[in-house]
């Protein structure tokens, strides 16, 4: 709209946090997939039924062939075989589904595949570098947070954007912005002593 | 989710005049929208993604902030004119919804979501709203959840928006496109009493687009705040919420701005909640006054009465701020 567009945060400083994993993609603009499949009645640049949709998950193009109805999440897992990120609710609630695209965290389960093409998208396999962590993965580890481990790849992704937002402040502030990832284990206090610690060490 | 077309067009005329056919739907951050068809409350045959509009961005002009419609809830309650001049707004958005969920939600359908009524949210029972005509389980069923004013015998939902909440209180004007041309709807006017057509939610057309929010920025803005009551500390639904702009002079309150949420079907702002302060010292007879002015016409349920007390602790609460003693 104008200079005072807003949402323009330095993509630098969550580099930093991405400090593993993603490789610098190629910035080469993706094809639009959704011409493959536009029937002869809908207006152009409309994707009907399955079409190659391009998605450059940690740093690498999959093409996988989706309906625009398959959300981010069941392409990653389904199509893509990332199963790192996972599927609890399905509606939002829940939070293990989280994953970044353009180094924001969002819930996979909550947008279209369709929709992500040309965004860099990070799920919990792109973090680390061969067997070195992420300081947020191993920060998990060490502050034992984490029984089944189920929700564990989402509250991972979340508190990467959690500490990359600045809101690892204090306790009572994580457990506000990690407000949308439960743990059905109730490992919350080592949840946020984890995020804590990883905050202190990527500041 | 049944199959649909999908096209993401990078001009809103296009947008518009694709949107305005007959099962088309906007789609934007997604969050509720998916939602609904996953559940089946809504299907749609062709959604058209607007994210490729140029409607994003937040801009300070005399008077106002203009916000684009496809700003994110969490750009827009961090950023430093928001947070300044309108920390009511900042507020709202920041009690709704997860941090993720802020990140994908835009502005504009944040004004759209619907309503969480399980009934409606659950494609095997009844509902007016869903269906109409089909009845409404929820005036004689668990409704704990449900309006307290504002609704009718054929649909008792609340709306669960809290920024809809601020931006009544706020004044704040709603600019929309259509293949028609484009036009700006007062929040006033914008949501719709559900009467016996409470799947009429809003006064848009098929295939209007929400472009922009103007809010005005003015000295009663500045020192608003926003109140929310809920079951859990965070990331829930309003029992209740308060939306409260005041502005005091020696005690006494010169002007004010109440919107109520989750106690109707659209964000609530009755005007004798408001003229029972104005020209009154702000002391505990003016917040009972003005506490009894807004529940005066509630129509309690069996298991939402406790939602009559609880608003009106919710609006002495935030009254406290400016000053109010309870």
């Amino acid at each position: 709209m104008s200079s005072d567009e807003i949402g323009a945060e330095s993509t630098a400083t969550r580099r930093t946090v991405l400090r593993a994993g993603v490789a610098a993609a190629a910035a080469a603009p993706i094809a639009a997939g959704q011409d493959t499949a536009a029937a002869d009645t809908e207006p152009a640049g409309t994707q009907t039924g399955p079409a190659r949709v391009p998605l450059k998950v940690n740093g690498r193009l999959h093409e996988p062939e989706l309906e625009p109805r398959v959300t981010l999440l069941d392409a990653l897992r389904e199509r893509i075989g990332l199963t790192g990120t996972k599927k609890g609710c399905d509606r939002g609630e829940c939070g293990a589904c989280t994953v970044l695209v353009d180094g924001r965290r969002i819930k996979s389960c909550l947008t279209l595949a369709v929709m992500q093409q040309g965004r860099e998208i990070t799920t919990v396999e792109g973090l680390a570098h061969g067997e070195r962590l992420h300081p947020v993965q191993a920060a998990f580890i060490g502050n034992d947070a984490l029984q089944c481990g189920f929700c564990t790849p989402g509250q991972v992704m979340s508190a990467i954007g959690c500490i990359e937002e600045g809101h690892a402040g204090s306790d009572a502030e994580i457990k506000e912005w990690m407000s949308g990832n439960l743990c059905r284990c109730s490992c919350y206090p080592n949840i946020v002593a984890a995020v804590r610690q990883a905050a202190r060490e990527l500041r | 989710m049944d199959d649909f077309a999908y096209t993401r067009p990078d001009r809103p005329q296009v947008a518009v005049a694709l949107a305005a056919r007959p099962g088309a739907r906007f789609v934007a951050g997604g969050t509720d929208l998916l939602n609904l068809m996953k559940d089946g409350a809504e299907h749609h045959d062709h959604l058209i993604d607007i994210n490729a509009l140029p409607l994003s961005g937040l801009r300070k002009v005399e008077g106002r902030i203009e916000i684009g419609a496809l700003s994110r809830m969490s750009d827009v309650a961090a950023h430093p004119a928001v947070r300044e001049g309108l920390p009511v707004l900042s507020q709202a958005l920041l009690a709704g919804a997860s941090p993720q969920v802020r990140n994908m939600a835009s502005m504009g359908g944040n004004l759209l979501q619907r309503t969480r009524c399980w009934y409606f949210r659950d494609a095997a029972m009844p509902c007016n709203k869903r269906s109409p005509g089909s009845g409404c389980p929820a005036i004689k069923g668990q409704n704990r959840r449900h309006a307290i004013v504002g609704g009718s015998e054929h649909c008792i939902a609340v709306h669960p928006s809290d920024l809809a909440v601020a931006l009544t209180a706020l004044g704040a004007t709603v600019h929309t496109l259509s293949p028609r041309g484009a036009r700006s709807i007062p929040m006033a006017g914008f949501y719709l009493s559900p009467g016996n057509t409470p799947h009429q939610e809003t006064v848009l057309g098929q295939g209007e687009l929400i472009t922009r929010i103007d809010v005005p920025v003015t000295p009663l803005a500045r020192g608003s705040r926003y109140v929310k009551l809920r079951e859990r500390a965070t990331f829930e639904f309003a029992l209740v919420s308060v939306a409260a702009l005041v502005r005091t002079q020696g005690g006494v309150v010169r002007e004010a701005g109440l919107a109520f949420g989750g106690i109707a079907p659209r964000p609530w702002r009755p005007a004798a909640v408001e003229e029972a302060l104005v020209g009154r010292p702000l002391d505990a007879a003016a917040i009972k006054a003005a506490g009894a002015a807004l529940v005066r016409d509630a129509v309690p349920r069996e298991h939402n009465a406790f939602k009559v007390a609880l608003v009106q602790r919710a609006l002495a609460e935030a009254l406290g701020e400016f000053g109010g003693s309870r």
